[in-house]
């Protein structure tokens, strides 16, 4: 390791932000993508919370993996994980059951997240503690500005407000309306559905795709 | 660095078990005491969330006893669109009925069930309704949701009479109560839902503020 310990982590940022982007590349943990990106503010609430574990895990691994066989390193990831995502739910019920229940749903699906595992087993665990927690910002960071992306344009094709559950991740019990940016009756019913999620991810991978071929 | 592995040895198996169990423990260690540290806050954070929403769907209605523990249980598929017994919780005002809280479960939603909870003062009169769970489609049948709607509260100050029977449907079934652009199956059954819970206010008023509470918390 003899180059610049801030390039490497620069790089290790960018491509987890665009060269291996986990959603728009790797395609990893779409099942939680697709699912909860119906609003800007539920997307960004899913994202906080991939990016926190994600975080965590990767130290873990990075700390447990040398001292860990080979057979058994998956399991071990596999456990720490969901003991992992389980003591931070626990956590959130008990001193902030507003976000607690605005991300509900959102994070026991954190475990499934094939992200997580792949990051700590693939990467983290073969690393030193700094690469380690640089690659999980960056991994968390991409998955969450793109599932913010595709909530907001789900949330203004579908429903044509902006940011309607945003309160929701501040413990509001009421979502606000958001800022209406279309009228209502234009929201198309599609955006909404799961098969939009799908139409609009292959919009933003083709996107990219096409942006990449024009250089 | 050093990827060197220790040669296959038959201690190795063993190691492999003696860590993970190691680590299992760890984990189910750590976990556990986030669980005894968390739990009683939780509790306490679940009851004033219950307390809470009992309150909210009661609006401006004075009362002065402690809904949780004044609670009866009451069975009437029918009507309340479940098998299992249902709670109704009384709002009391110096030992005075001022109103019900009926738990009842709309079963025909788009996606499953949907649960209510639906307030009415002793004159039949509702406070309010709010929606405990669904499953309806994100969007589309969820503006029953006092959070993503005010829908819900059309239904405040009706009663069974109020529309009559024939009205209380939604309004692409020729009823009073608008449908959502797109969802029409939603709305139907919470009308239809609120509109049981109201029958079976008007011919069990008497009992239900009369019934002995049960014992204990009942959820």
């Amino acid at each position: 390791m003899t180059y610049n310990r801030a390039m490497q982590t620069a790089t290790l940022l960018r491509n987890g932000l665009d060269a291996q982007n986990p959603a728009l590349v790797q395609l990893l943990g779409l099942c939680p993508l697709l699912a909860v990106s119906t609003s800007a503010g539920s997307a960004l609430g899913l994202g906080i919370a991939t990016l926190a574990v994600l975080v965590a895990s990767s130290l873990l691994a990075s700390l447990l993996g040398r001292w860990l066989l080979p057979e058994i390193r998956l399991a071990v990831f596999v456990l720490t994980i969901a003991g992992l995502v389980t003591a931070v739910e626990l956590a959130l019920a008990a001193w902030w059951p507003g976000l607690h229940d605005a991300l509900g749903i959102f994070l026991p699906l954190i475990v499934t997240n094939c992200l997580v595992l792949a990051r700590a087993e693939s990467f983290a665990s073969r690393q030193p503690l700094r690469p380690a927690i640089a690659d999980a910002l960056g991994m968390g960071l991409g998955f969450g500005l793109v599932l913010l992306a595709l909530g907001a344009a789900r949330e203004l094709l579908g429903r044509g407000t902006i940011g309607a559950d945003l309160g929701l991740l501040l413990g509001d019990t009421a979502a606000s309306d958001g800022l209406r940016l279309l009228p209502d009756s234009a929201g198309l019913l599609l955006a909404l559905l799961p098969s939009g999620a799908f139409i609009l991810l292959g919009l933003m991978l083709a996107a990219r795709n096409w942006r990449r071929q024009a250089r | 660095m050093d990827e060197s592995r220790p040669p296959p040895t038959r201690a190795r198996p063993l190691r492999a078990a003696l860590l993970l169990a190691a680590v299992a423990t760890a984990t189910v260690g750590t976990v556990a005491i986030v669980h005894d540290l968390a739990q009683p806050r939780i509790e306490a954070n679940e009851r004033l969330q219950r307390v809470a929403r009992l309150a909210d769907v009661l609006g401006p209605m004075q009362y002065d006893n402690d809904l949780l523990e004044d609670v009866i249980l009451v069975r009437d598929p029918a009507l309340l669109g479940t098998d299992g017994p249902l709670p109704v919780h009384r709002a009391r005002l110096g030992g005075w009925p001022v109103a019900a809280l009926i738990e009842a479960v709309a079963p025909d939603g788009y996606s499953g069930s949907i649960r209510l909870l639906v307030a009415v003062d002793t004159n039949g009169r509702l406070l309010g309704v709010r929606v405990l769970s669904h499953r309806e489609t994100p969007g589309l049948g969820d503006g029953i949701d006092r959070r993503k709607s005010d829908w819900i509260d059309a239904f405040v100050g009706r009663s069974i009479g109020d529309p009559p029977s024939e009205g209380w449907r939604v309004r692409k079934d020729g009823g009073e109560f608008d449908q959502f652009t797109g969802a029409t199956v939603t709305p139907r059954a919470v009308v239809r839902a609120v509109h049981n819970a109201l029958v079976y206010f008007d011919a069990h008023r008497d009992e239900i503020f009369a019934a002995a509470p049960v014992r204990g918390d009942s959820r």
